[in-house]
């Protein structure tokens, strides 16, 4: 491999893509932080969609904590049935109290203009957060609510400032409240950390396993077809080398005759 | 410059057909996820999907369209007097056994072509270019049979069926109207589009 | 000519009815097996057939891709999602579109970086260059419009964004900008026609260009790492002594070289489609909104050095003018290079340096378009850096150099004595 680097390579363009790789990888690195920037550097949340356990924890949770506000526009319900390797009698009965046929996609009922004027703002669809924000916002998101009479649904969240989300997995969580750091004079005193106050039904391990189970569906619902994608991909990968491998031979045979 | 050295056509050959066939197999499984984009979507599937249809308020004698798969089905109320016709009408049909297995699954092959005698559940498509023919219940002389005992009768090119949706023989349709997969649900409830359990 | 034209007599008795009728046969065999290309290509000479191979790649996927989506505002993204979720297989043919955009600019840049390396815009083939520049020219025009369509956010914006930039021409500015859009903001009107430009339009304008840029190329021959004119020296039997047939040699070549660039591709389609953001971006997974700007509103990477050249200039018209003039400035490269000596590896090591400058420069304008260096800034300079202070003047720094280099080129070649070393008289291999 390394003679037919040093054969196709000139040292011009081994410099030039050098300082290329150089960037591209300072850049990849950048733009990770950039994508995760909306909550400050984030902890990875270890989300794996390879796992049907946590997506069926995850899809049920949803359904029963979220789905009272937010849609899934455009994840139908027999693909959740499919892809979770859930029974679609199953999925019908514990996942849609819509009356939505199995077919439908899991839109949310509430009336947009309503909606806005409950929470002042319609709480969005989330069929492609976890593309536009990542798993990782989502986890960290769902963790960091703590109570703030100040807000009009008496809660905040230090991830997404001022949401108007109340915190939907409170019973679960329990009640977490911001513990402020020693007010300096002159300026407002920030959060130092967050902590539970009154334990709900989870401890805390179990709670931020169910977090990880919503945000791992709610990754999934972002790309379905992502499974199908990688599983595919190893066999295109083989065939392409295989195939570059016999172009490889066939191009040396020729270029024998070249002097 | 070309080589002095001998140029060994054999190996060359070998490789290049080594080459064509395995990117030409990489071609054709390149080509298959195209194809397969004109496949139904799962949206079409959606709306495809199989309907349940209320029965319980059909009179007798009387028919009502559902629409399943954008055709119109249509689901008749047979009187007692409209299935002891049938048999009287078999010699002049085409297919008087429903032999032809493409109009209905097995369960519909009978003198019915039904699940229960009482309802006959059709497509109501004209089997020759898909007009969709009127319902001709009662039992007295019409204008293009003076022996009329109910059925459908297709205005554009004259297909007449019996009230199995069975074809006459000398009409242009050349097989009966098709049965689509059905089941019921219970007595007043069908589902239009699915066999029943272990059956077809 | 460097092709040499034979009337080809098939065998079999219905091809050679056709051919006398329609010599396609004795045509294609001219350009390929008739064409003699320098026996010393190496890397850099197989982003023109990439860029075919790409090509291809984005009509195929492309019309496959027209026969589901929906060309106006109110449908475009939930049909993108459509071909997402519910078309089978839909999802791939959508990453090989996507990826395949971006493949094409780096094909592209690594193309028009060979022919700045080698000298093949000089004499007799400054044609061929100027065809390419108009090439790269409406393919930045056709992808642009490709980006609008699934219209997210970043659609929406980077619209919005790039046609106000025609506000900037004096007197007609608001008019046209108005007129291009067909409404007051980017809005159906402008997806549509959008919609219908790239897919019809624009693609039409690039087969036509690709086929000038091939045919213009065949007339004067290939040029080679070294620079050499192998047309100078020819066999007995009229052939260019270091010329070898273009097929089978390098379609051989080009085949392996084929498969090699579809390996990558395919690791990005299956298993980074997104590639951390910079291929398809976070921000258009969101609806259009034209009430909320993304918060890091940028274009595409392919478009981020030009973007950091306008930028970089405090007012609207000049930095409009200088992001023009950069791409502009490389349509005249064949006549402010006035040097005799064609390739990289004989100029001087004023050229050599000024060129590795150039290629650096274009990098590090993309980064600072891009954001990098906006985020890395408080890095590494600490949160109370002012990060607009120092990325201007990293900025305006490389904007320079990018300028410098076609500068430097006029004046190096015309008034300073050029050390150049001697050029061989036949090509060199590594052989």
């Amino acid at each position: 491999m390394r003679e037919i680097a040093n054969v196709t390579f000139s040292n011009a363009a081994r410099s030039v893509l050098r300082a290329v790789a150089f960037v591209a990888v300072a850049a990849l690195g950048a733009n990770g932080t950039v994508y995760a920037a909306e909550g400050e550097g984030m902890e990875p949340a270890n989300v794996r969609v390879d796992n049907p356990a946590s997506l069926q924890r995850g899809a049920r949770l949803f359904f029963n904590y979220c789905s009272g506000c937010h849609g899934l526009q455009y994840m139908r319900y027999s693909r959740i049935a499919e892809d979770l390797k859930l029974d679609e009698k199953e999925v019908q009965a514990s996942l849609i109290f819509t009356g939505a046929k199995i077919g439908d996609k899991a839109t949310n009922q509430m009336p947009q203009k309503l909606a806005t004027a409950w929470f002042g703002k319609a709480p969005p669809d989330l069929s492609l957060e976890a593309r536009a924000k990542g798993s990782d916002w989502i986890y960290h998101y769902l963790k960091s609510f703590y109570l703030d009479p100040s807000r009009p649904v008496g809660w905040n969240n230090t991830v997404f400032p001022n949401a108007s989300m109340p915190n939907a997995l409170w019973e679960l969580q329990g009640l977490q409240v911001a513990v402020k750091k020693p007010a300096e004079q002159g300026h407002e005193s920030g959060i130092e950390k967050l902590e539970i106050r009154t334990p709900g039904r989870l401890n805390a391990d179990q709670y931020d396993e169910a977090v990880r189970d919503i945000a791992a569906f709610l990754t999934y619902v972002g790309e379905p077809a992502a499974l199908k994608r990688t599983s595919t991909g190893v066999w295109v990968l083989l065939y392409l080398a295989f195939f570059t491998f016999i172009a490889y031979l066939l191009k040396l045979e020729y270029w024998k005759d070249v002097h | 410059m070309a080589s002095d050295a001998v140029v060994d056509k054999g190996r060359r050959r070998f490789l290049t057909a080594t080459t064509a066939v395995v990117g030409g197999a990489g071609v054709v499984a390149a080509v298959i996820p195209f194809i397969k984009t004109w496949e139904p979507s799962a949206a079409a599937k959606s709306a495809g999907a199989p309907i349940e249809a209320d029965i319980g308020k059909i009179e007798a004698g009387q028919k009502v369209t559902f629409e399943w798969r954008g055709m119109p089905v249509f689901v008749v109320n047979r009187t007692q007097a409209q299935l002891d016709a049938l048999p009287k009408v078999d010699p002049l049909l085409k297919d008087p056994k429903s032999e032809n297995s493409d109009q209905q699954p097995s369960y519909a092959q009978n003198e019915f072509r039904s699940i229960k005698p009482q309802w006959l559940v059709v497509t109501g498509l004209c089997t020759h270019l898909g007009c969709v023919p009127d319902f001709f219940p009662d039992l007295k002389p019409e204008p293009f049979d003076p022996e009329w005992k109910g059925g459908f009768y297709c205005p554009c090119h004259k297909s007449r069926y019996d009230m199995s949706g069975r074809v006459y023989d000398g009409v242009p349709a050349p097989a009966n109207l098709s049965v689509p997969p059905y089941k019921f649900l219970d007595d007043t409830r069908l589902m239009i589009g699915v066999n029943p359990e272990g059956a077809a | 000519m460097s092709t040499t034209f034979v009337r080809l007599h098939p065998r079999n008795k219905t091809l050679g009815w056709i051919e006398d009728r329609l010599p396609w046969l004795s045509f294609l065999s001219a350009h390929t097996a008739g064409y003699y290309a320098p026996k010393n290509f190496n890397f850099w000479y197989y982003f023109g057939s990439l860029a075919l191979v790409v090509l291809v790649n984005q009509i195929l996927t492309g019309i496959f891709l027209t026969m589901f989506y929906k060309p106006n505002a109110l449908e475009a993204f939930a049909s993108v999602e459509y071909i997402m979720r519910d078309v089978d297989w839909g999802w791939l043919i959508r990453y090989m579109h996507s990826t395949g955009a971006s493949l094409f600019f780096v094909v592209i840049y690594l193309h028009m970086f060979r022919g700045l390396m080698y000298g093949s815009y000089k004499k007799p083939r400054e044609l061929v260059w100027i065809i390419g520049m108009l090439i790269f020219l409406a393919l930045m025009a056709e992808a642009f419009m490709g980006y609008v369509l699934p219209w997210g956010n970043m659609s929406f914006w980077g619209a919005k964004v790039i046609i106000s930039l025609f506000g900037a021409v004096p007197w007609i500015g608001d008019a046209l900008v108005q007129w291009i859009m067909g409404d007051y903001l980017p809005a159906d009107a402008t997806l549509n026609r959008f919609f219908a430009l790239h897919v019809i339009a624009l693609p039409l304008v690039l087969l036509l260009l690709i086929v000038l840029h091939i045919a213009a190329l065949h007339e004067v021959g290939s040029n080679n790492p070294d620079g050499v004119e192998i047309k100078d020296k020819k066999k007995p039997d009229g052939t260019p002594l270091d010329g070898i047939a273009f097929h089978p040699y390098y379609t051989v070549k080009d085949l392996f070289g084929t498969g090699f660039f579809l390996l990558l591709a395919a690791f990005i389609i299956f298993y980074a489609p997104t590639f951390g953001g910079w291929f398809l971006e976070h921000d258009n997974f969101i609806p259009a909104n034209n009430l909320a700007t993304p918060e890091h509103i940028k274009p595409v990477w392919y478009f981020t050095p030009f973007y950091a050249m306008l930028r970089m200039i405090p007012a609207k018209l000049p930095g409009v003018i200088v992001m023009f003039l950069g791409i502009v400035v490389l349509f005249f490269v064949p006549w402010l290079d006035k040097g005799i000596v064609k390739s990289v590896r004989y100029r001087g090591l004023g050229y050599k340096i000024m060129l590795g400058l150039f290629a650096i420069s274009f990098v590090m304008l993309g980064a600072v378009g891009a954001g990098v260096t906006a985020e890395k800034i408080p890095e590494w300079f600490g949160p109370d850096a002012n990060v607009t202070t120092i990325e201007n003047a990293f900025g305006r720094f490389w904007l320079i150099v990018y300028f410098a280099f076609f500068a430097f080129l006029f004046a190096y070649t015309r008034f300073f004595k050029e050390k150049t070393k001697p050029v061989p008289e036949r090509v060199t291999t590594h052989a």
